[in-house]
């Protein structure tokens, strides 16, 4: 394994993500804005000019007076005025009479395709695209009846750069309106990521041996993450306890039937007495065995815990744990007893759990029922009130109420005393409550019953 | 007598061109005779004023030299909307005192955009779109002969102007001179500047009208005229003419009208079709920097209040507010369309019916 795949990787900085997200929200929105400024400045430009248009047309139009039965007109400046308001634009104008006869202007200026009053067009004006309108005044006097029509158009640069002046002005606003977004954004992401910056702070700080919880006040989601800094302390603190538990318990428990070994084992020595030493002998040899099955249960009992918290549960056949149980014990079982029958449902019976622990446990129970337990036992499965049962049966009474009553705890000064069985029930107590079920014994009319519950799992 | 000689040379000319196209009246190449660029300049400024504007402007470019054509400005206009129209080559650069004629050629779009620092640096109402700059500043004035015109009769003002015209003993009657409005662009131009900026224009029509005062034709005879005594006061004579003239001979006398004066900015611009355009813009920022300020200002092309004050021809504390510079801007539009060019005519015709109308120069 290389070490860039040992050492964690850092990803793309918070500010960084945000600084993105900001600039593509502002990019976005910022063409969004471009378009309609330029949308709404054309708009307001053609909305502005059109208006200049018209009025140059009606100034010209009031201008006009019948002399001889001919429309006469006397261009006036203020007209021009107007439209010199579009500074840098090219003028067309055209006056036409009812017969279509150019009385004055450009005989080549456009004219409109409808009849209105006031008619807006586009055209061209010596191959630049240009703006028109028409106004037709009509008349009725002594020798002329009918309409007189005026066109005035103008080229488009000053309404481009209005359009322009509009757009870059709203660009402006937009880009400053960035600017504050980012900057505000920045700020509100420091601030956010404050919390964060304290718990690593308060982290490194910590005493390496302080598993305590972590009492930040920190926003929602950063509140997840110390909330599972403390779950995982916590099953940290567990397990540290579990392993002191478990080193205090085996020096306990080991230290005095050692030393009575050592004892009997030194009396042994300077026995004369053949008869006397074998005996001695074999006291010893029954101790040591006695010693070897609390050492694998205590051994059983340190890997349960262990496995509780460290193993992830998986889906499991209850019946298969039964049959694991039966199979291990069936080869370690008392030498000359009876065989052990096995009762087990025709259909699934589904749990999620860890499948070496359940077994220790089961083969706690069956184990506790073949030493202290009356013939016939019997180790089967089944499924009651809604929960998944592994039970183990003996014809006897079952243990005395009071080593009931003290399996839930972890271990007794007296555990040694009362045997193996009581750390057995404790152990396959612990595995229940770790798979968040009970250890449920009960007496029955022909004996005792011991049965490990656990929830259901909904079937496949 | 010499007029009277003059105009038949001239009416002889005239003939001669009414038979073909219009032509200019004066044609000269100026610059070294193997220079590798020649430009066509166009102006209706006579040759002799611009002759040392033109040397200094080839004083620096060895390689250069100008076709100077001499037209009357109404044929300048022609041939510079047929060259445009018939999209063929142009001038390089025309330069034209009837600026409203030029103010359309641009609005026509026969003219070439150019921008340069010279041209930026120029007051907004002395350009159009890049198109069309004013070179020169001209005021517009009146002149009269100091042997004959009595002190005390010597108008200051439009106002004086009536005053001695509507005089009941007539001493003015016939003595009086103006440009033929219908035969000079300039002429038009100063008239139509006139009926813009005061009443008076009409009142003073009228009296024109009514002291059988002469329009004739052009500032040159005009000014002959009045040395010679046929004229005793002449009406809104170009001042860069009088002004030299008078520096001759100080028997002219100049009178920049107190109640307003007109200056006039010739007008230049770039055709469209101009073979070297880049020269026509050179000659541009030429005559718009220093060197080429300098030389108009020798040519008398460039006139300020100072030189009116400093030639007698306002008083000395005469404020800037008595100049009215003819704008170059879409409005002189109106000055060139044709019902208004008739109602104006109309206008003119009624007032000097004796008027000939024919062709004549506006120099």
């Amino acid at each position: 394994m290389s070490d860039a795949a040992a050492t964690p990787r850092t990803t793309v900085s918070l500010k960084g993500r945000i600084a993105a997200a900001v600039a593509a929200v502002v990019l976005v929105g910022g063409a969004v804005v471009l378009a309609a400024a330029l949308a709404y400045g054309r708009h307001a430009a053609r909305e502005a000019y059109d208006r200049l248009l018209v009025g140059a047309a009606s100034d010209i139009a009031e201008s006009i007076t019948i002399r001889d039965g001919e429309p006469v007109v006397d261009l006036p400046v203020s007209a021009f005025e107007l439209l010199a308001l579009a500074g840098r634009d090219r003028i067309d104008y055209r006056v036409t009479d009812k017969a279509g006869i150019t009385l004055t202007g450009s005989p080549n200026a456009p004219r409109p395709e409808t009849a209105r009053d006031v008619d807006f067009y586009n055209g061209s004006f010596g191959g630049e695209s240009a703006r028109y309108v028409a106004v037709t005044r009509r008349f009725a006097e002594r020798g002329y009846s009918g309409p007189v029509e005026i066109v005035v158009g103008h080229t488009l640069l000053a309404r481009r750069e209005l359009a322009h002046d509009i757009a870059r002005n709203a660009l402006a606003v937009l880009g400053a309106a960035g600017i504050a977004i980012a900057l505000f954004a920045s700020l509100a992401v420091a601030s956010a990521l404050t919390p964060l910056t304290r718990i690593g702070d308060t982290l490194a700080r910590r005493d390496p041996t302080d598993l305590t919880p972590l009492v930040e006040p920190a926003p929602r989601e950063i509140a997840a993450l110390r909330d599972a800094l403390n779950a995982f302390m916590r099953r940290l603190e567990r397990q540290l306890g579990a392993n002191r538990d478990l080193i205090s318990d085996a020096a306990h428990q080991l230290r005095t039937p050692l030393a009575a070994i050592r004892v009997q084992l030194d009396a042994a020595a300077e026995e004369d007495d053949p008869a006397r030493q074998a005996a001695l002998i074999a006291r010893v040899q029954d101790r040591a065995r006695t010693l070897s099955r609390l050492l694998d249960q205590l051994l059983s009992q340190g890997m349960v815990v262990h496995r509780g918290d460290a193993v992830p549960k998986e889906r499991l056949d209850l019946r298969d744990v039964a049959l694991e149980v039966f199979e291990q014990t069936d080869a370690v079982v008392i030498p000359g007893g009876r065989p052990v029958r096995l009762d087990l449902p025709e259909n699934e019976v589904p749990i999620a759990g860890d499948l070496l622990s359940l077994a220790e446990a089961g083969k706690n129970l069956l184990g506790n029922a073949l030493r202290h337990g009356a013939e016939p036992v019997a180790l089967g499965v089944g499924v009651a009130d809604g929960a998944a049962r592994l039970w183990v049966r003996d014809a006897g009474p079952g243990p005395d109420p009071e080593t009931l009553a003290r399996m839930g705890d972890r271990f007794t000064r007296d555990s040694a005393s009362a045997g193996a069985g009581g750390l057995g029930l404790a152990i396959a107590n612990a595995v229940a409550v770790n798979h968040g079920g009970r250890l449920a014994p009960s007496r029955t009319g022909t004996g005792f019953e011991i049965a490990l519950v656990l929830p259901l799992e909904r079937p496949e | 007598m010499r007029r009277a000689l003059r105009s038949a040379v001239a009416g002889l000319f005239l003939a001669a061109l009414a038979t073909s196209a219009p032509a200019q009246e004066l044609a000269e190449r100026l610059g070294a005779p193997r220079a590798v660029r020649e430009m066509v300049l166009r102006s209706t400024t006579d040759l002799s004023v611009m002759r040392p504007v033109i040397e200094a402007f080839l004083e620096t470019r060895p390689g250069v030299a100008v076709r100077y054509e001499q037209w009357l400005s109404n044929n300048l206009y022609d041939v510079t909307r047929a060259d445009c129209a018939a999209g063929g080559r142009a001038a390089d650069l025309v330069i034209s005192s009837a600026v409203h004629h030029m103010v359309d050629l641009v609005n026509q779009g026969c003219a070439t955009r150019h921008v340069s620092a010279e041209t930026a640096a120029l007051p907004a109402a002395l350009g159009w779109r890049d198109e069309l700059w004013g070179v020169t500043r001209e005021p517009a004035v009146m002149v009269y002969n100091r042997d004959l015109v009595p002190p005390e009769d010597v108008p200051h003002s439009r106002f004086d102007l009536l005053d001695l015209l509507r005089d009941d003993d007539r001493p003015y009657a016939g003595r009086v001179a103006t440009y033929d409005i219908e035969a000079s662009g300039l002429g038009y131009l100063f008239a139509y500047a006139d009926s813009l900026e005061a009443t008076t224009f009409g009142g003073l029509m009228e009296a024109f009208g009514r002291a059988d005062t002469v329009a004739t034709c052009c500032s040159a005879e005009i000014m002959a005229g009045v040395l010679a005594g046929d004229y005793l006061i002449a009406y809104n004579i170009i001042g860069s003419y009088a002004l030299e003239l008078a520096a001759r001979t100080p028997r002219l006398g100049i009178v920049a009208p107190g109640d307003y004066t007109l200056i006039l900015s010739r007008g230049a611009m770039i055709p469209k079709g101009a073979a070297d355009g880049a020269l026509g813009a050179e000659m541009v920022d030429f005559l718009l920097s220093p060197a080429g300020r300098a030389a108009l200002g020798a040519a008398d092309l460039l006139t300020d209040l100072e030189d009116l004050v400093a030639s007698g021809a306002v008083d000395v504390d005469a404020g800037p507010s008595l100049l009215r510079p003819v704008e170059l801007s879409p409005k002189l539009l109106v000055a060139s369309d044709r019902q208004k060019r008739m109602l104006f005519s109309a206008r003119w015709r009624a007032a000097f019916p004796q008027a000939t109308g024919g062709p004549a120069a506006d120099r």
